[in-house]
């Protein structure tokens, strides 16, 4: 077995240790350790990722040697290496793109404890990508959970309490009916691995019950939905995001969703099968729920009055596009919406790490009166939030565009008339409504300010103002490649789901 | 119907427990309250499990006679599962506590409705 095989688990175990050796270390050395940590992690997922290209085949580590049925089992191919990768690299700008901002919200005292959660979410990230067991899913799946309420309300102030509440209070509901879904789902088969039990699930659909393999099913995937923001669970983004300090930001809206999502697609494509999923009434559910969620996130974006609320609600409609995709059904539409999950984590880390800084130069607000001209005063985080919202309009050579026209592409090969009438109309209402808001808000922030804004209040130590421009940079280099060189990706994923299920 | 209830009563009951939670966490507008209804909601989960593993007439899979024959013991992953299971619940509750201690310090109360009221009165924007 070549030593390859270890690195998934390896991964997982590093960032559990790493997350408990933190809570020892000064908040300056936690900070260097995770950097050091997580460029390993990269290097890791990117050999698994060669390896797996190579080989053309997705490989299985049976932990502790116990053969399928039982036992507990990772397994790793193009797709999940290749999510590993890029979100691992998204996490790692948010990091260091973050870290002015952490100093200025976060304790000093406090910082190294900030790290020790940062490494519990990356196990439980890592995890989630990795694992072909049910339960192990949602252990870690309440590790996520609580790692993120951590980095919400790392920077105390009454919003975060209130949001971490609301955001828990939301996402222990979605975490019970997840439960029950998956013990319902083992009850029905008798399996917790993944491939197993969905050999037991067409049985089950062979002999006709139906029924309560649907139910179970609903249960898991309203749970996730409500857990990553589904339409019409996303009312508590705003505040959640909007609040919390900007590496947390990038975390919770780039990752941690991300997770669920792939995590609920695992579930779909390998635990039940994609042909039985296709057949079920939930698929058109979620392609109607993606749909509506694509346009109402982005009404409730352009209704909402400051910078941070209105980024943080065209999350709600980016995260319909992938479930949109996930509701079509078709090959494309799945390659399509895990394209999506990687262009809007690259997309939208660059905007939070980017509007806490046209803030702090807009005298610490996210008002729309105030951030006028803001882009002026910080030209650097100008450029960076100009280049996300034309990504997330949908202007050709960036991210946001490829995965549009995957959408479309995807949607026009299904052949059904009602459902490509559905998602161009709905393609083409987001894009507008996009339009109307991130331009605006581009407009606003170069306008000229009706009085001389105020500047800089704090001093900026260059090491964080070039931490900053290198992490925006990589993200903004990730977000052309995803738009120029969008058939890499694309085929990657072809290559990984070919080998998924 | 009433009959195939009877018959898995435990299964009913605990279907009947995780409603309650559930509506307790949706409803309930006192925090601890709500960390109750979660905490009843999880019961319901594992009182599901330990039922689904259980077969009438056998012994805890611990082999005590040197007897390794499988039809004698009950399933053992169920109870694994909730274990698991209740480790993750308690600590969750944990954290939730710990969260409504911070709020009652900010907001004096833990009456969600209030706390909502007081952060629109004053509302900080960044």
């Amino acid at each position: 077995m070549e030593f390859v095989r270890n690195f998934p688990l390896l991964t997982i175990i590093l960032s559990l240790v790493s997350s408990v050796l933190c809570t020892l270390l000064s908040g300056r050395a936690a900070k260097r350790y995770t950097v050091i940590l997580e460029t390993l992690l990269i290097l890791m997922a990117g050999a698994v990722l060669a390896y797996t290209i190579r080989s053309g085949t997705s490989f299985t580590y049976v932990m502790g040697e116990f053969p399928a049925p039982w036992g507990n089992e990772i397994r790793a191919g193009v797709l999940e290496a290749l999510m590993a990768v890029m979100l691992l690299t998204v996490l790692l700008c948010g990091v260091q793109g973050g870290w002015r901002f952490l100093e200025l919200d976060v304790e000093q005292s406090k910082h190294n404890l900030y790290f020790s959660l940062v490494n519990l979410f990356t196990a439980a990230l890592m995890a989630l990508i990795w694992t072909n067991d049910i339960f192990t899913g949602y252990v870690f799946l309440e590790i996520m959970t609580l790692a993120s309420c951590g980095l919400i309300v790392a920077r105390e102030i009454g919003r975060t309490t209130l949001a971490a509440v609301r955001y828990m209070i939301l996402n222990l509901l979605g975490s019970g009916l997840f439960l029950l879904g998956v013990v319902m789902l083992y009850n029905l088969t008798g399996h917790l691995l993944m491939v197993p039990m969905a050999g037991a699930v067409s049985e089950l659909v062979e002999e006709g019950a139906q029924m309560p393999l649907t139910f179970s099913l609903a249960m898991i995937t309203i749970g996730l939905g409500i857990k990553s923001g589904m339409f019409p669970f996303y009312f508590w983004m705003p505040d959640t995001y909007g609040a919390s300090t900007a590496t947390s930001a990038v975390i919770l809206s780039s990752l941690v969703s991300k997770a669920y999502i792939f995590l609920l697609f695992k579930i779909l494509f390998r635990a039940i099968g994609a042909e039985v999923y296709v057949a079920l009434p939930i698929r058109a559910i979620l392609l109607l729920l993606g749909v509506l969620g694509m346009a109402a996130g982005s009404v409730s974006a352009i209704r909402s009055g400051s910078l941070n609320r209105m980024v943080a609600y065209s999350s709600a409609a980016q995260i319909g596009y992938i479930f949109m995709g996930l509701g079509l059904g078709t090959e494309a539409g799945f390659t399509a919406a895990l394209f999506q999950i990687l262009a809007h984590a690259v997309t939208k880390s660059l905007l939070f790490l980017t509007t806490p800084r046209l803030s702090l130069v807009s005298g610490d607000s996210m008002l729309f009166q105030r951030i006028q001209g803001s882009g002026r005063r910080a030209k650097d985080a100008g450029v960076f939030f100009t280049v996300a919202a034309l990504s997330m309009v949908g202007i050709p050579v960036f991210a946001g565009f490829s995965a549009k026209l995957l959408f479309a592409v995807a949607a026009v090969e299904t052949g059904r008339p009602w459902v490509i009438l559905a998602v161009m109309a709905a393609l083409g209402v987001s894009s507008v409504l996009n339009v109307l808001y991130f331009i605006r808000t581009v407009i606003r922030i170069y306008a000229k300010p009706q009085d001389a804004g105020p500047e800089e209040p704090y001093p900026v130590p260059k090491e964080l103002r070039r931490q900053y421009r290198v992490s925006a940079a990589v993200l903004t280099g990730l977000n052309l490649f995803l738009g120029l060189f969008s058939w890499v990706t694309a085929n990657l994923i072809r290559q990984g789901l070919s080998m998924f299920g | 119907m009433i009959e195939a209830l009877l018959a898995n009563y435990e299964e009913a009951v605990a279907v009947i427990l995780f409603v309650i939670g559930l509506s307790m966490l949706l409803f309930q507008r006192n925090l601890i309250r709500k960390i109750i209804g979660m905490n009843i909601m999880d019961t319901g989960c594992f009182l599901f499990l330990a039922s689904m593993g259980y077969i009438a007439g056998r012994k805890a899979p611990i082999i005590a006679d040197g007897a390794a024959d499988a039809s004698r013991y009950i399933n053992p992953v169920p109870a694994g599962l909730v274990l698991t299971g209740i480790v993750v619940s308690v600590s969750v509750t944990a954290v939730m506590l710990s969260l409504s201690v911070r709020l009652y310090r900010r907001y004096h109360t833990l009456n969600l409705d209030e706390v909502y009221q007081m952060a629109r009165d004053h509302q900080e924007d960044r």
